[in-house]
């Protein structure tokens, strides 16, 4: 059925279409509306059986969902940002364990400096955590990948993170189809656990393994991901079967036939980029968009065969490696290589920063005449970076460098409009 | 595509105005965004919150920028706040005030406008007086759908009523529907006074 509502909402929605039977959560922005609604829904009895448990902190979440999850129950947790890192250590364990718990990181940047805004910097924190990460380009694919993701997770025995972006998607109000219960029900099997704490069958999971057995496991756990890999277009295929629409798969392509510039991005700026595309198509450039809808497992057969055509690639991210230059782009990198073609990375979007029609407008140009630098930070204020780097020049004791940015900037507190 | 900025502080119903402008969107059929400028919202500080409406889908995620229309829910913001940036030539302009543009010191800048497009309504009293609570938001989409013709008043009250129940939403009716009488008087006379000057 078609409504217009808020994606947290959109999402909190699909998820108990899904049938979770224990959801644990801690609130944090831009996340905390999803798990507010599903609470709503456990406490009014519309979504049951079902177990809300309100946990101390994010570490105490997934280690409710590892427990829960361990005992054969479907469970559902989401976080964001700092949230994300503090739960990390049982991040780790829930994959290494190969629990099948559905996780939405509502994307948002990590501090220090604080920053309640979006980027893409918690989920990639996490991209060798050994969970399966989705990204959503708008609230209507957030909602889908949520029901692929408990079929993924439960296929594979292993957990998934849906990633969409903070408050651009969970708090925008726009059209979503929500399923019906038969539709999920029809696509989501029962969960079946592959091991399960039965006390009439008794199994210890989560032995200590040696030398003798350590990268066995570890290459299991890759073999096992690169399997998602052919899975998940069967997946999506089944998907459109009973739902009627494209949603998930590794990657989609826009415009990309005879292209010579393709930009490569994930999540919701692929909207503002197809914009930017069409403009430019008009215009007589041949431009088009690679969107990654699969981070992890990494679709590099997928993505180098969707870029081998072009002379050149640009990576858009809303994530950084410092001291390196892009996340996203070096794992393009490896999908390239021993091709001959320009690669330029653009770190974009930082903390919330707008990524503007007018500035990839501009961006794109260069590009196409390579002209960009081979990592670019765009529209970065170099008079307020360079004002900094001399007052750290000229003073020992130039103080901390946030709030003497903020002062350069006149603004007592951060905002971004 | 109609792009509506929505200026006011928080606490007034800034962030819940435009996603109730984009269901009144949605039941007339169209495709709409509503986003607000994602601060962290605190009682009394400025906030701001963004419509589109288009007849196709919106791909678009950045911030207006170039609002076709604003709404100002708080005339105390314009001193503080650059309400007016990007706003287009002959952008619709709708305040909650009991003032006129001249008295809020904006005569300057609106001389050469199209004076039907400049409305003032009084939000507020008519939110006390309707509803009893001093929130403006509602009203002010009342005035919305005479000022920018975008939306049906039809349009605005359905989705004043999927939003609130019992007397809140009769209360709310009430007031919109008050605000776009106001409105749509207004612009007749602004129109007969511009038809006396041709």
């Amino acid at each position: 059925m078609l409504k217009q509502t808020e994606g947290s909402r959109a999402v909190a929605e699909a998820v108990a279409l899904c049938r979770p039977e224990v959801i644990c959560a801690y609130p944090i922005s831009p996340q905390t509306h999803i798990v507010e609604a599903l609470g709503e829904m456990v406490k009014d009895g519309s979504l049951a059986p079902c177990e809300f448990i309100n946990v101390e902190s994010e570490f105490a979440a997934m280690s409710v969902a590892i427990g829960a999850s361990a005992a054969g129950a479907r469970s559902y947790t989401a976080t964001a940002s700092q949230g994300l890192l503090y739960m990390a250590e049982a991040v780790y364990n829930a994959s290494g364990l190969g629990l099948p718990i559905v996780m939405t990181v509502a994307n948002r940047s990590i501090g220090a400096p604080i920053n309640i805004w979006n980027d893409h910097s918690d989920a990639l924190s996490q991209r060798d955590s050994g969970w399966l990460q989705l990204f959503a380009e708008t609230n209507q694919e957030a909602l889908d990948l949520h029901i692929q993701a408990f079929r993924l997770a439960e296929e594979l025995s292993l957990p998934v993170m849906v990633c969409m972006d903070g408050f651009i998607l969970t708090h925008a109000y726009e059209r979503v189809d929500m399923p019906t219960q038969a539709q999920v029900d029809a696509y989501l099997p029962t969960y079946e656990p592959r091991q399960v704490l039965d006390p009439a069958d008794p199994v210890s999971i989560g032995a200590m393994v040696g030398p003798e057995a350590f990268m066995e496991v570890r290459y299991l756990a890759h073999a096992k991901q690169l399997q998602a890999l052919e899975r998940i277009p069967a997946f999506a295929a089944e998907f459109r079967q009973i739902f009627g629409r494209d949603s998930g798969g590794l990657t989609h392509t826009y415009r990309t036939e005879d292209a010579e510039t393709i930009i490569v991005a994930m999540g919701s700026v692929l909207g503002t980029i197809k914009d930017v595309v069409d403009e430019m198509r008009e215009e007589g450039h041949r431009i088009g968009v690679l969107g990654i809808t699969l981070f992890r497992p990494f679709p590099i057969a997928r993505v180098r065969e969707g870029l081998q055509g072009a002379k050149r690639v640009v990576v858009l991210e809303k994530s950084m490696a410092i001291g390196l230059g892009g996340i996203l782009s070096t794992n393009v990198r490896m999908a390239l290589s021993g091709l001959h073609m320009h690669g330029y990375t653009v770190i974009a979007g930082l903390g919330g920063r707008a990524i503007t029609k007018k500035s990839l407008h501009g961006l794109f140009r260069e590009a196409g005449q390579d002209a960009l630098e081979s990592v670019t930070f765009l529209d970065l204020d170099w008079n307020m970076v360079n004002k900094q780097l001399e007052r750290e020049k000229a003073h020992r004791r130039s103080g901390p460098v946030a709030e003497n940015l903020l002062r350069d900037v006149g603004v007592v507190a951060a905002r971004n409009y | 595509m109609f792009q509506v900025r929505i200026h006011g502080r928080g606490g007034q119903g800034v962030v819940t105005a435009a996603e109730m402008l984009s269901v009144a969107a949605f039941d007339e059929g169209r495709h709409a965004q509503a986003f607000p400028s994602f601060g962290s919202e605190r009682m009394g500080a400025p906030v701001v919150a963004f419509c589109r409406i288009s007849d196709r889908e919106i791909r678009l995620r950045e911030p207006i920028m170039e609002p076709d229309a604003i709404i100002i829910q708080d005339p105390t913001l314009l001193h503080q706040v650059d309400v007016f940036a990007g706003l287009k030539q002959d952008g619709y302009i709708l305040i909650n005030t009991n003032k006129t543009f001249d008295q809020l010191g904006l005569g300057d800048m609106i001389r050469d406008w199209r004076q039907e497009r400049l409305c003032t309504v009084p939000a507020m009293e008519l939110a006390l007086k309707h509803v009893g609570r001093p929130v403006p938001n509602v009203p002010l989409l009342g005035g919305f759908a005479a000022i920018a013709g975008v939306l049906k008043i039809e349009s605005v009250i359905k989705a004043i009523s999927e939003r609130f129940s019992g007397k809140v939403a009769a209360g709310n009716i009430a007031a919109a529907s008050e605000a776009y009488a106001i409105v749509i008087a207004e612009m007749e006379a602004a129109r007969r006074k511009e038809n006396q000057h041709a």
